[in-house]
């Protein structure tokens, strides 16, 4: 791993063009770096290697020179017949371009990685909003719903809307075009791409899933560089993907108990969220743990206040002596708006205390800004995918009106100030488009001929907003007509689902075969609809299209055309100046 | 359409023939039906308290409805009886996403075991078992079993 031949090898990259081999360079080809941030540096490669026939260069030059330390060879990899060479926390410091080349003698493979720095601070304060799987029919019909439109015309604007800088989002990941909110979070969080189910790190091969290489976050960052407060808001259970993404490194998403430790041990000082059951120890019904930690008593144990109902989490972020704070409202994920504000259905008669994702929003602001530093929010309105998953759109789209109003308190308190950018976004699409209207009063026996396309869908009736800027019912008589393009079996009812979350399809008698859930068979006028993917999918999938980005606030310019997901890490790096 | 699948299979035992055996069709009359709204007292993100009817119950045959999950594993030996069909979740594969008031059930024949269409409802008669505990073979730690159960289509 010296490097006998270290010049020969770098002629050799520059002459003959990277073929396919099986040497895997951990950060990717490609990759881009914030200047002073951790990584880890991880070569695979192909078998068991005389570590005497391995060369590693960065710019030509042995590893340690640029990179501090030298790297460690791993003679066979745990779970692998094969040699690595690993070398954690690294760090690059000087921005510019970096040929990283890697031999065993008989192949090379060579990646290239941007280093760079960010300049001065500009914001004191960043909020990011995530709507996860928030896609562009969400925030049409949220629009539609929530402001009303006649003539064409919106009687209101979205806050998320009224954002002077925009831009489109490409999701993919490593290993596939099609991303989810674990790989799509880290991306956001830390600059560099990751794969499906894996948060903060490049997934290796090794089946160990904590010891992949690792790339620092940017709650890290912010709380190591400059002393920031950093929070994490949602609604799903917090152990879940995107609240995660702030502070987990694992290859498995669901690894809760282990992302309940890796929260303990980066203190954030807002945590809010569903998911207690990971917080308690086995030994009390309710938990989800495999050991008898009690992650509650820790978080109290080291100066968290802890809050279970809306009340109590009030109560603490009006206290000015509350600078942390443990939200946990629910063993698993919390209730959306419609079951919790409207229905009473979903879990919400067990959980009858769970605060509203704009509430959480005003007191996590309050107890952040007690830093004098300044804050990194993270406020994910999870709902929108977990009910889009089983094509349940009109709960998503009320969750996304939630969401807006949630942003519309960042902004008022971003108005007041001028040093707070505030992101919105989504973490990936889902397939769903707005056809049209259903309308019972049209003629024809079967729900499909009462579509309404074109100018006989005319506008829906729902009733105007409520002052929270929600519709009193969904259940009118010419509603919005929302179908996605992916699938399982299922039976389209054409309606919404008021007695709680539309289960699309559940298991058959064989559990690789999902199957149209019976229980809407005999609602009048539904349509069973054949899936179209494959047959152990019960609900929806991710789908490939952009996101959008809207932005307000000092570093929000930057917000413009297409970007990548990554690039979103970067602007808010550069606007909190966190790069060496 | 699985739906109205016949007589739905006896889906815990073994053989069909052991429907027809009077002992075990008699502890299945014994049994004290118990709902899943039953089984805990108080509620709350802290944690769960059992009810009062769940503790008096504890070690006596009680019959429960619910629906049940696939198996964890293609080989497991326990089951997932839940309240609601679990489909909400996009990644369901871990028990990281199970709702936190389900039954873990063992069946009572340990050769193989089939499952019907958890579209429909089972009742599930065992003896219930109450408190933390950790299945070896799987990892699985649950907080409410039926152990030695059968289960029966409702």
């Amino acid at each position: 791993m010296r490097r006998p031949l270290a010049a020969l090898v770098a002629l050799l990259a520059a002459v003959v063009p990277t073929v396919v081999t099986a040497t895997t360079i951990y950060p990717i080809d490609r990759a881009q770096i914030l200047a002073g941030s951790r990584f880890d540096f991880k070569v695979e490669l192909d078998g068991v290697v005389n570590p005497a026939a391995v060369t590693v260069t960065v710019n030509g030059d042995a590893p340690e020179k640029l990179l501090g330390q030298t790297p460690q060879f791993v003679d066979r990899e745990k779970g692998v017949d094969a040699s690595a060479l690993i070398l954690r926390d690294a760090r690059l410091t000087t921005p510019g371009r970096y040929v990283i080349s890697a031999s065993d003698g008989k192949t090379t493979k060579t990646v290239t990685w941007t280093v760079y720095g960010t300049g001065p601070r500009r914001a004191k304060n960043v909020i990011l909003f995530i709507g996860d799987g928030m896609s562009v029919a969400h925030r049409t019909a949220a629009r539609i719903l929530s402001k009303g439109i006649t003539e064409g015309k919106y009687h209101g604007l979205l806050a998320m809307d009224a954002m002077p800088h925009m831009a489109l989002i490409g999701t993919s990941g490593v290993d596939s075009v099609i991303t989810d909110s674990a790989n799509s979070m880290s991306a956001y969080t830390t600059g560099h791409k990751s794969s499906v189910n894996a948060l903060g790190v490049y997934a290796d091969r090794t089946p160990d899933t904590l010891d992949d290489p690792r790339v620092e976050t940017i709650t890290s960052l912010a709380k190591r560089k400059v002393g920031m407060a950093v929070g994490v808001v949602t609604n799903t259970e917090v152990e879940d993907a995107t609240p995660a993404g702030m502070v987990a490194h694992t290859r498995r998403r669901s690894d809760y108990d282990q992302i309940v430790e890796m929260f303990y041990d980066s203190q954030v000082e807002v945590l809010m969220g569903g998911g207690s059951a990971n917080f308690l120890p086995k030994s009390v019904p309710g938990s989800r743990r495999k050991d008898d930690q009690d992650y509650v008593a820790k978080f109290r144990g080291t100066g968290y206040r802890i809050a279970t109902t809306d009340k109590e989490m009030q109560d603490a972020a009006a206290d000015t002596t509350t600078t942390r704070l443990l939200g946990l409202f629910h063993t698993g994920n919390m209730d959306g708006v419609l079951d919790r504000k409207f229905l009473h259905k979903g879990t919400v008669e067990q959980f009858p205390e769970q605060p509203d994702l704009v509430d959480q929003v005003r007191a996590a602001i309050s107890v952040l800004s007690r830093n004098p530093q300044g804050f990194v929010l993270m406020v994910e309105s999870g709902l929108i995918d977990k009910y889009s998953h089983p094509l349940d759109w009109e709960r998503a789209v009320m969750d996304t009106i939630m969401l807006d109003r949630a942003v519309a308190v960042a902004k008022d308190f971003a108005m007041q100030r001028d040093d707070t950018l505030v992101l919105v976004t989504a973490d990936h699409s889902h397939g769903l488009s707005i056809v049209g209207t259903v309308d019972d009063q049209a003629p024809g026996e079967a729900m499909r001929d009462r579509i309404g396309v074109y100018e006989k869908a005319q506008y829906p009736n729902y009733p105007a907003a409520d002052i929270d800027g929600y519709p009193a019912t969904l259940d009118v008589s010419r509603r919005l007509a929302i179908f996605f393009a992916d699938f399982p079996d299922y039976y389209e009812t054409f309606r919404p689902k008021l007695d709680g979350p539309f289960v699309p399809a559940v298991a058959g008698s064989d559990p690789k075969v999902q199957v149209a859930n019976p229980r809407y068979q005999s609602q009048p006028g539904v349509m069973r609809r054949e899936g179209n993917i494959p047959r152990d999918s019960n609900v929806g999938v991710h789908t490939g299209e952009d996101v959008i980005l809207t932005a307000v606030g000092p570093g929000a310019e930057r917000v413009a055309g297409f970007l990548d997901n990554t690039d979103v890490f970067r602007i808010m790096v550069e606007a909190l100046g966190l790069g060496d | 359409m699985v739906t109205r699948r016949a007589l739905l299979e006896l889906l815990l035992a073994g053989p069909a023939a052991s429907l027809l055996d009077g002992s075990r069709l008699a502890s299945a009359v014994d049994a004290t039906p118990l709902k899943f709204t039953e089984l805990y007292g108080q509620v709350g993100p802290l944690g769960l308290r059992f009810s009062d009817k769940a503790q008096g119950l504890r070690g006596h045959p009680v019959s429960m409805r619910g629906f049940l999950a696939p198996p964890l594993k293609p080989d497991a030996r326990l089951f997932v009886l839940s309240a609601r069909p679990v489909a909400l979740c996009p990644f369901c594969q871990s028990d990281a996403d199970w709702p936190h008031d389900i039954v873990v059930v063992f069946p009572r024949a340990a050769g193989e075991v089939r499952l019907t269409p958890s579209a429909e409802p089972l009742e599930v008669t065992g003896t219930l078992e109450l408190g933390s505990r950790t299945d070896d073979a799987t990892g699985f730690v649950s907080q409410v079993r039926l152990v030695d159960a059968r289960g029966r289509a409702v």
